[in-house]
């Protein structure tokens, strides 16, 4: 579903090397340290930065050149995925119409996909007026909403605390689940990658250090991953 | 609310006293005008006329300002290209430009005799006229554009990336982006940087003085030069002092009340990483936008250094001693603001009473420095005579005039290097002089310098106070330039001009530079 082959993205004083596919389906965490990469790696797949050798290829197709808004993907970041001045009816609307002119079909899906994140009692909420979770529910219910194939997930629940974030986790698998989502989620713990990926990529100073399936990988865990443990 | 740990105890005092100081010399003046002020014959037709000028053109200057300040910052905030940090960095310039400098360039470029109006006469078409309402508020817009671009500019830059990059995702068009994140950021910036300009051109003095005039173009500010020099109609003159606070205050109550952007910031160096307006009609409206800001900018200046340049070595006696008046004007400027802001940084950083503090550090802003020449000469007069205290009196006033600029460079500083070495300080007993010398003045290097170099160049360039006070033989150079440029000695005044600017740089320079050598991180 997503090849990153021999991707390399170079800058002043760091280079980020990575080759790995990940299966339709599939949900690949990408752990490391900060500063290794994980974001880089994100914006590369996403287009947000333009590979300096290597190609990205989704479904099939090379997106290596697409600009990111044309690339069929979803991402969520750690903050800022919602509109400030905008209802959390509105934010998710902005996942079909970005002129937010809905017909009643369109009304409908929107408060569909509200009513599967639990969020359909505070669609006329701004995001100021939601605790952290909601928030995030917002954004989970406009990915949702967008029906792309590919969802990166830039550490969207870091801030939570332990326990809401293992509720979100436990959300996105269900979302996944019944979708077919492909999802790469970039994470700096093992836990929340285990809880949700059924595959590992450990990178290390742009560098990946380790890859496999998550089940392999935990069963017998190389020295490298220990002080992830 | 929590307050920092203090291990400095003689700087409350200093703090408050000096406080108190700046209350006293602001508020006896103003109440000098007040009681001096004859309000039995109530303001005349003229006067009214003054008042209506005074709101009417900071109002065109605010709206002129601010709305080509947005597709301006908007191009910064979206472009990249060599000379972009160069190009900001020249739009904070102005503030440290003398007046009279920058009205002598826009002479030279949109005067009766100045290239827009030859090149208009090539074409057959009357050459533009310059005096009154529009070249007062070309002034203005010349001196006010940059500050607008940068407090617009530091909106765009407030948006987080993320914003930006999910809205790629999301597919947003240029009139999404427009509709969704920057119409909601300008509804915030927008009403803060426009009082803000229109409260700057209420107190505009200098601007009006040489491009105003006349029944049609006074401000309430040369009114009352006009009443003190022309009339010497005390009465009027503080009437209207009143006037021109109540105009400010009025002002100033809506600059508070909405919130105001911060154009001293940093980080206006980073374009935002964003993906529209990549079609080729959008970066060539961009390109143009910007070419145009930085010819509206550059034109009158290098006017003003290539007329300067053959004139410098000519110019009579009497300028070069007029310029060494103002260089030690400045400094001692530079000396008093930096004494008052320093102790009441620290009482301000300590949290106790900060409102009111900073209300009385900004009291300038509301009370313009004429009004408290005027009310210092009401004072004086009887005691002593005014010309004697010419230089005195400027140097305290502008003092005054740069205090808030320089409390907000030295506040924020103060604050960090408080709250990272204060407990330790504490705990190792440092306090009084031994902690001022040890922790605070070290890391205050830099914002000391930055201020200082400010209060020096707007010193340095006054135009204001200066006027009421000073004898023939007491000028400043800003004065003298003015002197030259009445009595039509263009040559002379265009070689003043030049020493002027480069003397108002490189105080600036001098001081900010002094500021980060060796300065701790």
């Amino acid at each position: 579903m997503l090849r990153f082959e021999q991707g390399l993205l170079r800058f002043d004083d760091f280079t980020l090397e990575a080759d790995f596919e990940v299966a339709k389906g599939d949900r690949l965490a990408v752990l490391g340290a900060s500063g290794s990469g994980k974001s880089t790696l994100l914006s590369a797949i996403a287009g947000f930065l333009t590979l300096d050798r290597g190609r990205v290829i989704v479904d099939g197709v090379d997106v290596t050149r697409t600009p990111a808004p044309k690339r069929p993907l979803s991402i969520l970041f750690q903050e800022g995925n919602l509109f400030p001045h905008l209802t959390a009816f509105d934010n998710v609307a902005l996942g079909l119409r970005t002129d937010l002119r809905l017909d009643e079909g369109t009304r409908a899906r929107v408060n569909q996909a509200l009513d599967r994140v639990g969020l359909a009692e505070m669609a006329a909420r701004r995001p100021g007026d939601l605790s952290g979770g909601q928030r995030s529910r917002v954004a989970l219910a406009r990915m949702l909403l967008r029906g792309k194939p590919l969802a990166l997930l830039d550490e969207p629940f870091a801030a939570l605390d332990p326990g809401l974030r293992a509720e979100m986790l436990a959300l996105m698998g269900e979302l996944c689940a019944d979708t077919g989502l492909t999802l790469v989620m970039v994470s700096h713990d093992l836990r929340d990658a285990e809880r949700l990926c059924s595959h590992l990529l450990l990178l290390e100073g742009g560098q990946v250090a380790l890859q496999g399936a998550m089940a392999d990988v935990l069963r017998d865990p190389p020295e490298i991953l220990r002080p992830w443990m | 609310m929590a307050r920092s740990a203090q291990p400095v105890g003689i700087s409350a005092w200093a703090g408050a006293a000096v406080a108190a100081l700046v209350l006293t010399v602001i508020a006896v003046p103003l109440g000098a005008v007040m009681l001096r002020a004859d309000a039995s014959s109530g303001l005349g037709p003229a006067d009214w006329a003054a008042v209506r000028f005074t709101v009417g053109q900071a109002f065109l200057s605010a709206l002129f300002s601010v709305g080509l300040a947005i597709p301006v910052a908007r191009a910064l905030a979206r472009r990249n290209f060599r000379g972009r940090s160069a190009l900001i960095a020249l739009m904070g310039a102005p503030f440290i430009l003398p007046v009279i400098v920058a009205v002598l360039g826009l002479l030279t470029v949109f005067g009766r005799q100045g290239a827009l109006s030859e090149i208009l006469r090539l074409f057959g078409l009357p050459g533009v006229e310059i005096y009154g309402l529009h070249g007062v508020v070309l002034a203005h817009v010349f001196f006010n554009l940059p500050l607008a671009v940068r407090l617009i500019l530091q909106g765009w830059l407030a948006i987080p990336v993320e914003r930006f990059r999910l809205a790629a995702t999301l597919g947003f068009s240029s009139r999404d982006i427009g509709r969704h994140m920057e119409r909601p950021m300008l509804r915030n910036v927008l009403p803060g940087a426009f009082l803000v300009i229109f409260l700057i051109c209420t107190t505009s003095f200098a601007v009006a003085l040489t491009l105003g005039g006349g029944p049609r173009a006074t401000t309430v500010e040369l009114a009352i030069y006009q009443a003190f020099l022309f009339d010497f109609d005390l009465g009027r003159a503080a009437l209207l002092g009143v006037v021109q606070v109540a105009i400010c205050v009025i002002a100033g109550v809506f600059v508070l009340w909405v919130a105001t952007p911060n154009a001293i910031g940093t980080g206006l160096d980073q374009p935002v990483e964003r993906w529209d307006g990549q079609s080729r009609a959008a970066r060539l409206l961009d390109g143009a936008f910007i070419t145009a800001a930085a010819l509206f900018l550059l034109l009158p200046l290098t006017a003003v250094v290539l007329r300067g340049a053959g004139a410098i070595a000519t110019m009579p006696p009497s300028i070069w001693v007029a310029a060494l008046r103002s260089i030690a004007l400045s400094l001692v400027t530079a000396s008093v603001a930096v004494g008052m802001a320093l102790p009441m940084a620290m009482l301000i950083a300590r949290g106790r009473a900060r409102g009111f503090l900073e209300t009385i550090g900004a009291l300038s802003i509301a009370v313009s420095p004429l009004v408290i020449g005027t009310g210092l000469f009401l004072i004086l007069r009887p005691i002593a005579g005014p010309t004697d205290m010419a230089l005195p009196v400027t140097g305290l006033v502008n003092a005054l005039a740069a205090l808030p600029f320089v409390l907000r460079a030295l506040v924020p500083a103060v604050e960090q290097a408080e709250a990272g070495y204060g407990r330790v300080a504490l705990s190792l007993g440092l306090s009084g002089p031994n902690y001022l010398r040890h922790v605070l003045l070290p890391r205050l290097r830099r914002p000391l310098g930055f201020g200082a170099g400010l209060a020096a160049a707007l010193s340095m360039g006054d135009l204001g106070v200066i006027t009421l006070f000073a004898a023939p033989q007491q000028g400043t150079l800003p004065l003298e330039m003015y002197r030259l440029m009445g009595s039509y000695r263009t040559d002379d005044a265009q070689g003043a001009a030049l020493l002027l600017l480069v003397l108002s740089l490189a105080i600036f320079w001098i001081f900010d530079r002094g500021g980060r050598v060796n300065a701790a991180v």
